[in-house]
């Protein structure tokens, strides 16, 4: 099949002469493909193959690479518990709410960048960025301090006299979840966005203006549309690492707040039963994977890689 | 106010040509937004030189007495050095093995390019927590003890596919026209990636080699179930998080930290300009 040839815009070198020998670079192709393949091989690969095996086991008495009976037990508790799928549900929505929340947010910004920051946008941007370079847990810390009892959103609303009490039910539940995620990813949740708007050549806009565009239809006509693909990236780029989430849960979340991840994390630690948790991971990663192939095929974030026209 | 209000008036007329949304509000908008970003920074910054010993209002008074206590720590010290050795050592292996598929990918056509794209891009997709509990099955089926080097394992592969992209990136940017050149005037291939290729990837290979550092220094996800024994500086600071009154100074140190990653990218912005 040939079929690689068409996938980048360019497709430099010179042509293939497959299997004749007489490329010049034959022998640094697998001199520069080798140590990539192994490493991802033995320490991506490999893995979810043997998390894969471990998931069919009974359980991990003995070696890990011992013989086994596959059994679909672990497989069928998890379908069965109608508990695992609840958090799976959960999870996948926070990480949406999370995901869409960040991109809508980040989306001005990135826009006000692109085409109205002007000289300083480098500027602007890297103290857009400083947040995402504090330590993350850190961070997601400073949110406690944020909504903790005497945390500094219980001492303004007081000090505004609009509550007699602290609130106690800033912290720990779902909804600290979501605003500390947000918070962490709006930052990281630009980039595409600005990656995709600077592809956009502003000729496009005065075109648009010229032929009587309102700014509102500007937007919606011609820039929206064309900043899908750094959208739609942004949105993958916060929605994936969120659905496996299992940290920001564990500080703010409380018992309210678990999801999917912290399932998986309890099953390798306290609760010791590999083969379920393994079981579990594979439905997230299947889940996760479903999801992916969906919003790549909605719009596809590799055109931002191509040379702008 | 509005730069390219000086235009000629377009024939659509008042508004100017750029019909887009209005500059004082976006403006306003991104100050709004740092604002918010920031808060909680300051916030723990103004605890890392207040005299409490508990993150809680009000405040006492200016002290530097954790970051003295900070370099009298030696297990903090000691889980600092421990994330500089992983950061480094697994950032240079990313960049090197990105490099690597990134000049696979814009100067090869090959069988297979599409399952390389895909396998260098993989662990984005997969959940971290999937990907850590994957690593210590390996580990464990194999008997590898979890030390430094486990969670340097993988860093390397959660760092790969940015420095592909990065490096990529660059490349495609790039005829290929000079190596072209160079190898009809008989430089060998090896002698052509060092003397053409690496030099003009090599602002990208900066980037590159950054973002790997970064996303490995304060990477926690991967190293609370790979560290073994010896900690990495995040994992130490989940460990100390449940004392209360170690939270000043571990504060101290991170900001410390975030002022030396900083650094780290602005000398390398610095030196990528040139």
């Amino acid at each position: 099949m040939t079929a690689s040839a068409d996938q980048l815009p360019r497709a430099p070198g010179p042509p293939t002469r497959r299997g004749g020998g007489s490329d010049p670079r034959r022998s640094s192709f697998w001199l520069l493909l080798s140590p990539p393949a192994l490493v991802l091989g033995l320490f991506l690969i490999v893995p979810v193959l043997l998390m894969i095996a471990v998931s069919f086991r009974a359980d991990i008495s003995g070696q890990l690479l011992a013989p086994f009976t596959p059994t679909l037990k672990q497989f069928a508790q998890a379908f069965a518990g109608a508990g695992y799928w609840r958090v799976l549900g959960i999870s996948a929505l926070t990480a949406f709410g999370v995901a869409v929340i960040a991109v809508l947010t980040a989306y001005p910004v990135a826009y006000f960048l692109a085409f109205r920051a002007g000289k300083r946008a480098s500027l602007y941007l890297i103290l857009l960025l400083v947040p995402f370079w504090t330590s993350y847990l850190l961070r997601v810390m400073a949110w406690k301090l944020m909504l903790g009892e005497q945390g500094v959103v219980n001492e303004v609303l007081m000090g505004a006299g609009l509550i007699d009490e602290p609130l106690d039910a800033l912290l720990y539940n779902r909804g600290a979840v979501v605003v500390t995620l947000v918070y962490v990813w709006i930052p990281f949740a630009a980039l595409p966005i600005l990656a995709g708007l600077g592809r956009i050549d502003v000729r496009l806009h005065e075109a648009a203006a010229d032929l009587y565009g309102s700014p509102v239809q500007v937007f919606r006509r011609v820039t929206l549309p064309l900043s899908l693909p750094g959208v739609v990236a942004a949105f993958l780029m916060v929605f994936i690492p969120t659905v496996g989430e299992y940290v920001t849960p564990l500080l703010v979340g409380g018992t309210g707040g678990t999801m999917y991840g912290n399932l998986i994390q309890d099953f390798f630690t306290r609760a010791a039963n590999w083969p379920l948790g393994s079981a579990l991971s594979i439905i997230m990663l299947t889940v996760t994977l479903g999801l992916v192939i969906v919003g790549l095929r909605i719009v596809d974030p590799r055109r931002l890689l191509e040379p702008a026209s | 106010m509005n730069h390219a209000a000086a235009a000629p008036a377009t024939p659509a007329g008042s508004a100017g040509p750029p019909r887009r949304l209005r500059l004082p509000f976006m403006r306003g908008y991104y100050w709004l937004l740092i604002g918010l970003l920031y808060l909680p920074i300051v916030l723990l910054f103004i605890f890392s030189i207040n005299a409490n010993t508990t993150l809680s209002f009000p405040l006492k008074g200016f002290t530097v007495a954790w970051y003295e206590k900070l370099f009298a720590t030696p297990a903090l010290l000691n889980a600092v050095v421990n994330s500089l050795i992983v950061a480094v050592s697994s950032s240079i292996a990313a960049t090197a093995f990105g490099s690597m598929v990134a000049i696979l990918l814009s100067r090869f056509n090959f069988r297979g390019r599409k399952a390389l794209t895909g396998l260098a891009m993989l662990p984005l997709i997969i959940p971290y927590v999937v990907l850590a509990v994957a690593l210590l099955i390996l580990f464990r089926a194999f008997g590898v003890s979890l030390s430094l080097v486990t969670v340097a394992i993988a860093h390397v592969v959660v760092a790969l596919p940015y420095t592909t992209l990065i490096v990529l990136a660059r490349l495609i940017g790039f005829d290929n026209q000079l190596e072209e050149a160079a190898m009809d005037l008989g430089a060998t291939y090896p002698a052509t990636l060092r003397l053409i290729v690496l030099p003009i990837a090599a602002p990208a290979i900066v980037s590159a080699w950054i973002t790997a550092f970064t996303v490995s220094f304060d990477e926690f996800a991967l190293a609370l179930f790979l560290a073994g024994k010896d900690p990495t500086f995040p994992v130490y600071l989940y460990g100390q998080l449940r004392f209360a009154t170690t939270l000043p100074v571990l504060i101290a140190a991170a900001v410390l930290l975030m002022a030396g990653t900083m650094t780290l990218i602005v000398v390398a912005n610095r030196v990528r300009s040139r």
